[in-house]
């Protein structure tokens, strides 16, 4: 019975790793263009991490370095060809658009940090 | 994907403007509204008497710069590279320190329980043995809060961004590890005697060997961005400015626009700017590859970071901060730097899915474990799920080609070789052909009188005063050849009256009287002039390269001028490189096909495709495309643009202050054609060595993975040790970066 138990609990482990890690969607935040939308890089993720915008329009980012692990010293925006670097510490801002839609995600150089800029 | 976007990188920070033409106070209110109406600007403030702004506001500075030229003035921003790196550098040593740190206060509590275990002092669970371990259980708790908090709060973090990462496996791994030995501790019986192992030592020895791994790559680091910080380190700090008559030493970041500069003998030159007073011989080594110092006069052009040889001058600056010829080639080769070729994007998406599979391949361990491991079960599926967690290094395998192209990007620098971005730097090494323009490219592009041969009664001297009077006054290309060949010798030139160009012949006129003409064969048999034997001189000339010209004085030849673009030195050294790398060597010309085979030949070129009109060149290009040939064009960056663009790598061959020519992939900013042998060097080394990390990475996860799961324990009883894993894991990511930086000693074949 208790072998059921764990092995059953094990399956709906996996189920929720699949479910969570790809089938689901994490919070989207909506950005309207005129305001600069604040990133802030720290423990391993951008918050927020996907931001949606309305197309046509010219976006404004600004990302908030925090942590001074080397994975978070880039941001790269790999359909863009845009590489910025972060200064611990402070805020870099960056203009883009105004973009056709579309997903342009943007990671840090090793993917470990990600997001992605929804374009619609 | 459409590129319709522009970018614009802003800083927080005030931005401090230089602005220029602001001839009266009465600017002052006019420039402050200009900035003040642009979208995001919080404050501005015109200082009249230092020619500054300072600009406060979410704003970047290319849009203020903009404005303010819009309105008719001039404007750039006063910053300064050099500070930045030094920051940076400075927090890199902070936190290479917090890491050792780290690293050393969870060691010291590892390492005594490490050895009690190998020499079985560790007391049983039982009586005095569980004050010992509750003792344990809190140190490793504090360990695991100060040196390996990071890990957790990135695990949650990520987690509840429906991303996983590094960190969520080794805060699962160790985590899962300290929880389950807190768990037997408290209440031993709730696994069999022989299972009650603890694991606290060997959480807490992971997150020591983790963090030390994560310092010493910290360092490894550093060295693969020194090509940038070696180009950073060629800027000047300060420059001798002269204001109110007076010179005074200011930091780079301070010359503003239009301002006056001095420069002594043996400084280096702070900015990009025109000399207006005194003269001096300038060693441009540094951007452009030119050994011997160039001589410098009023009205020349002088590039910031060139270091000024012998005389003292005084410059205008015309462009400063991130508009200088340096400051472009830093940011150039830092975005290049920074860009993913193909076989880059494909491991993204493997390193992106990578951390959930490994999550679902310890869930599976568990499970096979639990149902058909040995007894006692508890253990065996702890370790095994726990080493498999700690093992797996997504890092290796992101870092395995941006590292690399890091480092390619910024050897390609030190040689003169501006990549555009890694995904040129990749194609590069696949060329089959390489197509080379002839003027400019192989030649100096800077025709020169090379052959004089007077007939008799005559000699050098006035042949070439007859010749260079009459062409003074014409606007043929050769013609400046000519005129510049008689200053050089010093030759007076006489008057020139009624001057004629004749199309396709050349010209006549009256030089002191006497009638002359000068051009081709053709024009001395309209005029029935007697050559004797110049026609057979003027053949052998011709099948040199070069283009000779007759000169008739009151219906007499007096003798042949002939005029060559000059090959350049080291192209046909150049070429043989090419070839000794198997490419098929093409010559691209507008010339005429005998002087285009002449040139061809004496540098070792295969195939020449001549007189090609300027806009058929790109349609050649596309043709051996074809053909199926992987193509590298070499030209200049605006007459060979089309054909640039077209190719699957443009070689621009640019010269000192011109960087960063947009229509090429790869700026050759020597101007010689070494440059190509060398990029294509470089971009097979850099394959390689990614191919290497990823080849590492991708043998090291798919092999340590199932030996961590137990795969070799059904034949040889062996199971990994989890802190051997996780020393594993710290070197494998340090094991990538240290292969790019052999990069670093990288010399190509033959370069000079």
């Amino acid at each position: 019975m208790m072998d059921l138990i764990v092995n059953l609990l094990a399956l709906a482990l996996m189920a929720f790793i699949v479910w969570w890690f790809w089938l689901s969607r994490a919070e989207v935040k909506q950005a309207s263009a005129s305001a600069v939308i604040e990133v802030i890089v720290e423990n391993g993720v951008y918050t927020p991490a996907h931001i949606e915008v309305p197309q046509g329009e010219v976006i404004r980012l600004s990302f908030e370095r925090r942590d001074p692990s080397p994975c978070a010293e880039k941001v790269l925006f790999d359909g863009l060809d845009i590489a910025l670097d972060l200064p611990l510490g402070e805020k870099q801002a960056l203009q883009v658009g105004p973009l056709t839609p579309g997903e342009y995600g943007f990671s840090c150089q090793m993917q470990m940090y990600r997001g992605s800029l929804v374009v619609c | 994907m459409p590129w319709n976007s522009i970018l614009k990188i802003m800083t927080e920070k005030n931005i401090q403007l230089s602005i220029g033409s602001m001839s009266c106070a009465g600017c002052v209110a006019s420039v402050e509204r200009t900035l003040l109406a642009v979208p995001g600007v919080s404050s501005a403030a015109v200082n009249f008497a230092e020619h500054t702004a300072e600009v406060a506001g979410e704003v970047s500075a290319q849009a203020l710069i903009d404005a303010v030229v819009a309105a008719g003035y001039e404007a750039a921003e006063l910053r300064g590279t050099d500070d930045e790196a030094q920051e940076k550098e400075a927090a890199e040593f902070a936190y290479y320190r917090s890491l050792l740190k780290k690293a050393l206060v969870a060691g010291a509590v590892a390492a005594p329980l490490m050895g009690m275990m190998l020499f079985g002092y560790m007391p049983m669970l039982e009586g005095g043995g569980r004050i010992f371990w509750a003792v344990v259980a809190l140190l490793s708790l504090f360990v695991m809060v100060y040196s390996g908090g990071r890990f957790f709060t990135g695990a949650w973090k990520a987690f509840k961004a429906h991303n996983a990462n590094m960190d969520t496996l080794i805060a699962l791994g160790t985590g899962t590890a300290w929880l389950f030995s807190f768990l037997i501790l408290l209440w031993p019986t709730i696994v069999p005697p022989e299972a009650r192992h603890l694991y606290f030592e060997a959480a807490v020895m992971i997150i020591a060997l983790i963090n030390l791994g994560a310092a010493l790559e910290m360092r490894a680091r550093g060295k693969t961005s020194e090509a940038i910080k070696r180009l950073i380190g060629l800027q000047a700090k300060t420059a001798r400015v002269v204001r109110n008559g007076k010179e005074v030493d200011v930091p780079i970041e301070q010359v503003g626009l239009n301002e006056t500069l001095r420069v002594r003998p043996g400084e280096k030159i702070a900015v990009d700017g025109v000399i207006i007073e005194g003269h001096s011989n300038v060693d441009e080594s540094m951007i452009s590859g030119e050994p011997m110092a160039v001589e410098k006069n009023v009205g020349d052009e002088v590039v910031g970071g060139t270091l000024n040889k012998s005389g003292s001058f005084l410059f205008s600056a015309t462009r400063i901060g991130a508009d200088t010829a340096l400051a472009r080639i830093i940011e150039m080769v830092r975005q290049a730097q920074n860009s993913k070729p193909a076989i880059g994007r494909m491991v993204d998406k493997i390193a992106g899915v990578f951390v959930p599979i490994v999550l679902l391949i310890a869930v599976i361990t568990f499970m096979v474990w639990f149902n058909f491991g040995p007894e006692p079960k508890s253990a065996y599926v702890l370790l095994t799920t726990m080493t498999v967690l700690i093992i797996a290094c997504p890092c290796a395998l992101g870092l395995a080609t941006p590292i690399s192209i890091m480092v390619g990007v910024g050897k390609a620098a030190e040689y003169g070789v501006l990549i555009r971005n890694g995904e040129a730097l990749q194609r590069a090494g696949q060329l089959t052909t390489v197509v080379l323009d002839k003027t400019g490219t192989v030649t100096e592009g800077r025709p020169a009188v090379t052959n004089l041969i007077a007939s008799d009664g005559w000699n050098d001297e006035q042949l070439l005063t007859i010749a260079a009077s009459i062409e003074a006054v014409s606007e043929h290309p050769l013609a400046e050849a000519i005129v510049a060949a008689a200053h050089r010798r010093g030759l007076a030139l006489s008057s020139t009256e009624g001057f004629e160009a004749i199309a396709g012949h050349g010209v006549r006129a009256q030089v002191d009287g006497a009638r002359v003409l000068f051009g081709n064969r053709k024009l001395m048999g309209d005029n029935q002039i007697d050559l004797a034997d110049l026609p057979a001189v003027a053949a052998r000339l011709a099948a040199n390269g070069e283009t000779p010209m007759f000169l008739a004085v009151d219906g007499a030849a007096a003798g042949v001028v002939a005029v060559a673009d000059p090959i350049k030195a080291d192209s046909k050294a150049a070429i043989a490189r090419l070839h000794k790398i198997g490419l098929k060597v093409v010559m691209l010309t507008g010339d005429n096909a005998a002087t285009a085979a002449a040139v061809a030949k004496q540098v070792g070129i295969d195939e020449v495709i001549a007189e090609v009109l300027p806009a058929d060149k790109s349609a050649k290009v596309a043709a051996l495309q074809a053909d199926g040939e992987v193509v590298g064009m070499v030209g200049d960056g605006i007459n060979d643009a089309p054909a640039l663009a077209r190719a699957d790598v443009g070689f621009a061959i640019g010269s000192g202050t011109d960087v960063a020519i947009e229509s090429a992939d790869v700026t050759l900013m020597r101007g010689s054609l070494h440059g190509v042998a060398d990029a294509i060097a470089i971009s097979k080394a850099t394959v390689r060595n990614i191919k290497q990390n990823l080849f590492g990475a991708f043998i090291y996860n798919s092999l340590g993975i199932p030996i961590a799961a137990g795969i070799l324990f059904p034949l040889f009883g062996i199971l990994l040790n989890p802190i051997v894993a996780g020393g594993a894991m710290a070197m494998s990511s340090l094991t990538v970066v240290s292969n790019a930086n052999r990069l670093r000693l990288f010399k190509p074949e033959g370069a000079q």
